[in-house]
């Protein structure tokens, strides 16, 4: 007896159909995988057998063998045990196989015989849409995250037993959602750290409106225990919503990654601050799966870098091309899997190695250059802002807060909207110096050129002191880019890029 | 023109003893010593070796590696000379010089003392004290006065860097606008993240040394290079420095030699001025800006004319006021004068252009008591 059921694999983001077959044959008792399972499916050998008998299932005494077609794709995970679950059941005749040939099936199973959520059930939903399937068995945990997927019917289980129900058609499909209809359940629980918590920072809450309103990347410099982090934490809550494209991807990412299993729609975007032990496949992707890093987690929203003088090189180093390009390319074998990165970076470093700078530094001098070394690598090229953070004055801590996160989403909601109506539709962080140098008006563009020819400022710092003041000009609505919105972009480069001036000395 | 063969030999013994002068650098003045005094009192076991080396010396060859390293050699017996170097027991033997050598002899063309000033301080220096020390330097340069300081990080460069930024420095019988002085070789440039600004005091003037090109530096080197420094300058400026300070040492040998002192004031609660504000109280001259230094070192002189200095205009000016009053953020100064942040960062940016006000380096703004041209 043959029976064969359909899954989903995962090929880097996107979903790949797998048509798991299960074929019984006289011999001695045994249940084989193959088709290049990895080792979580090879495991679902015993989790299968022990769910079946534990529902109530016979486990058939025969030869059986499982394959996980096509044969040359690796196989990942535990939401292969419900499909052959299945398979078996269909092929010894305990469940009629009929049904098993319009839908996908996908889910991992207890020894108990429940069904239980796992990673990547809103892939395996796109993928049975695309395939044509007529709908899709997912664990009751994952089925508001299969339900995104407009235009395929769920049917949430929460056992074999309900499954097999299912497939006989004694219980009526539960949990499926109407393609278009009803509200999104949202993922967004909890409450997001506010701007009007924080007390002081005037200038430094300036400087994150801006870098959120143009998509600026930002670093953050001040002693510790300033409030850099505390700052960090707080530009998701400034961020416009995740529109639904968007808000998509980042739910698939987040459910491949296991960050996020079951769940709706996430419309926050996201926030990640690994720790600066992180290698470099952690922070961009890779493995042998390959699979997605932090750069991916935080796409569409905020990648926070803290001590950014103690990560280890080679990953900043491969942070810099997936800054550039949006997205990473990663190779392993014969697998390419392209990776979306479109993050904005927030870094955050103390001014010296001993955390005080000016005045109360204690680092030698050879201390400081080092630091500065670290600092002044080519990623320093990416960070548009260059903003220090100071412990805020008695008063300033006495004082009411400066602002709230909803006033300054607004502004950067509009000054965003601004941003993509333009020809090309990009953020200022994205647009080229041709672009920026039409907007300038005739005393901006001396004052910036006053500047270089002083010799303080780079070519490259000058182009992105003119992308500043391109967004700080949106914010303020005016149309191009006047004398003002330059020398406000100036006070936010924190002097020069050492680099720069060490050459230039 | 060249140094003579004693000095040559003396400048290969002080190389050859080294190590012994690095052992010995607690004991004072054996730089006083004469060659066999300092073969005695130092060699210890190898005294046989360095005698045997010294008395056959060969000042062909030591004049051949000199050109060879693309230096100079001068002396006191032959040739010009500045007069400040010989005034001290210890003074300098040879003098190496990279860079101009005929701008080394300039300094000797005065028959006093040289209109050179030397300006040191902090290495790791903080808050607007790179700043002062880049004013003195391009000020004093502008005057005609050559700037002298040991090439290192902080204060020192920032004086060099200052008097190299005057484009046209007067006219002055082809006095050089910066020398820097070295604690090894005058081809060693170090610190060797120096490097740039070495080659463009070479371009402009000269580095000088007592010791054979390729010399390392070692520690007992940077006092013995202090005392060359405090006494080729008519006058030795400390613009910050901590109580403990190689730069008190620089002070202290120019008082020594009877020159004035001068020293930036600074805030009594902060380290690095504790050095400085000492100095004042023992009677050095308050160093303000370069016309305290240039009325100090010639007193009845006319001063150069500096230009006027066109007053900020009544906006700006309260805005420096604020900074002045501790507003040293964006953020602080925002809230004083109750306008947006965005205002008060563009305001800072136009005091920051016009030098009158200057970040330190946690990003806070401070003025510079300097006000250039307004844009």
């Amino acid at each position: 007896m043959l029976a064969r059921v359909t899954c989903f694999a995962l090929d880097g983001l996107r979903p790949r159909r797998v048509t798991v077959e299960v074929d019984l044959r006289t011999g001695l008792p045994a249940l084989t995988i193959v088709g290049r399972a990895d080792a979580a499916v090879r495991e679902s050998r015993e989790r299968v057998h022990s769910a079946l008998l534990n529902s109530g299932f016979d486990f058939p005494q025969r030869r059986i063998t499982v394959n996980l077609a096509p044969a040359q794709l690796r196989k990942q995970g535990p939401g292969f045990d419900l499909a052959t679950a299945c398979g078996i059941l269909a092929a010894s005749g305990q469940v009629p196989p009929e049904r098993l040939a319009g839908w996908a099936v996908f889910g991992e199973l207890s020894l108990g015989g429940e069904v239980r959520p796992c990673a990547g059930a809103l892939v395996a939903a796109e993928g049975a849409r695309a395939a044509g399937l007529q709908g899709i068995v997912v664990p009751d945990a994952c089925a508001s995250e299969a339900g995104l997927v407009a235009g395929l019917r769920v049917a949430a289980v929460e056992s074999l037993a309900d499954v097999a129900a299912l497939l006989r058609g004694t219980a009526p499909v539960k949990g499926g959602r109407p393609a278009g209809a009803g509200v999104e359940p949202s993922a967004d629980a909890g409450v997001l750290p506010d701007l009007a918590d924080v007390r002081g920072h005037a200038g430094a809450i300036r400087a994150l409106e801006i870098a959120a309103a143009g998509g600026h990347n930002l670093l953050l410099s001040g002693p510790p225990g300033t409030g850099k982090t505390m700052l960090a934490r707080r530009v998701p809550s400034i961020l416009p919503a995740l529109d639904d494209a968007a808000a998509l991807e980042v739910t698939r990412i987040h459910s491949i990654t296991g960050l996020r299993v079951g769940g709706g729609l996430v419309r926050r975007p996201p926030f990640r601050a690994p720790h600066h032990t992180i290698s470099a496949s952690g922070l961009v992707g890779g493995g042998t799966g390959p699979s997605p890093g932090e750069a991916t987690m935080a796409h569409h929203g905020v990648l926070f870098l803290d001590e950014l003088s103690e990560f280890a090189r080679p990953a900043l180093e491969a942070l810099r091309q997936p800054l550039e390009d949006g997205a990473v390319t990663i190779v392993r074998g014969q697998t390419a899997s392209r990776f979306p990165t479109g993050v904005m970076l927030v870094a955050a470093t103390n001014p010296c190695p001993c955390g005080e700078g000016g005045d109360a530094c204690r680092c030698t001098a050879a201390d400081l250059a080092r630091h500065r070394r670290r600092l002044s690598g080519p990623l320093l090229d990416r960070l548009d802002l260059l903003v220090a953070v100071h412990r805020p004055t008695a008063a300033e801590l006495a004082a009411p807060p400066v602002t709230s996160s909803q006033d300054v989403r607004a502004r950067v909601a509009a000054a965003r909207d601004l941003q993509l109506g333009r020809p090309g539709g990009l953020l200022n962080a994205a647009i080229s110096a041709d672009a920026l140098d039409l907007a300038m008006r005739p005393g901006a563009r001396a004052l910036l050129r006053e500047v270089y020819e002083r010799g303080t400022l780079s070519a490259r710092g000058q182009v992105r002191t003119m992308r500043v003041a391109r967004t700080i000009a949106d914010l303020a609505g005016t149309p191009d880019i006047a004398v003002e919105h330059v020398l406000e972009a100036l006070g936010l480069r924190q002097a020069e890029e050492p680099a720069a001036t060490e050459r230039a000395a | 023109m060249s140094a003579c063969d004693d000095c040559l030999r003396r400048a290969w013994l002080l190389r050859a003893m080294s190590g012994h002068l690095e052992r010995g650098r607690r004991q004072g003045g054996v730089l006083a010593l004469e060659d066999n005094q300092l073969i005695e009192a130092l060699g210890g076991a190898t005294r046989e070796e360095l005698r045997r080396r010294h008395a056959g010396f060969d000042p062909a060859a030591a004049r051949k590696l000199v050109a060879a390293a693309g230096l100079a050699s001068r002396c006191r017996h032959g040739g010009p000379f500045p007069g400040g170097l010989q005034e001290a027991a210890d003074a300098p033997w040879a003098i190496f010089v990279a860079g101009r050598a005929e701008a080394f002899d300039a300094l000797a063309a005065v028959d006093d003392v040289a209109p050179a000033v030397a300006v040191v301080g902090a290495r790791r220096a903080a808050g607007e004290g790179e700043e002062v020390a880049r004013s003195l330097g391009q000020e004093l340069a502008a005057a005609g006065v050559c700037v002298v300081s040991g090439l290192a990080l902080g204060i020192d460069s920032a004086a060099h860097r200052g008097a190299l930024s005057v484009v046209a420095p007067a006219p002055d019988r082809g006095r050089p606008p910066t020398v820097a002085v070295l604690a090894g070789g005058a081809d060693v440039v170090y610190p060797p993240s120096a490097r740039g600004l070495y080659a463009q005091i070479l371009r402009a003037g000269c580095v000088i040394s007592e010791l054979p090109p390729g010399t390392p530096p070692r520690k007992w080197g940077f006092p013995a290079r202090n005392r060359i420094i405090a006494a080729l300058a008519g006058m030795t400026v400390v613009v910050q420095a901590r109580e403990r300070s190689g730069s008190l040492i620089t002070a202290d040998l120019a008082m020594q030699l009877g020159r004035p002192v001068g020293a930036v004031p600074g805030p009594v609660t902060r380290p690095l001025s504790h050095g400085t504000n000492a100095l004042l109280a023992d009677g050095a001259h308050v160093v303000r800006d370069a016309r305290d230094v240039l009325e100090a070192l010639l007193p009845g002189h006319a001063l150069p004319q500096t230009p006027a200095v066109p007053a900020l205009d009544d906006g700006l000016r309260a805005v420096l006021d604020a900074v002045g009053d501790g507003a040293c953020t964006a953020g602080e100064l925002a809230a004083r004068r109750g306008v947006a942040v965005a205002e008060a960062t563009a305001d800072l940016t136009r005091l920051e252009m016009v030098g009158a006000v200057c970040r330190d380096g946690a990003g806070r703004y401070l003025p510079t008591g300097r006000i250039g041209a307004l844009l």
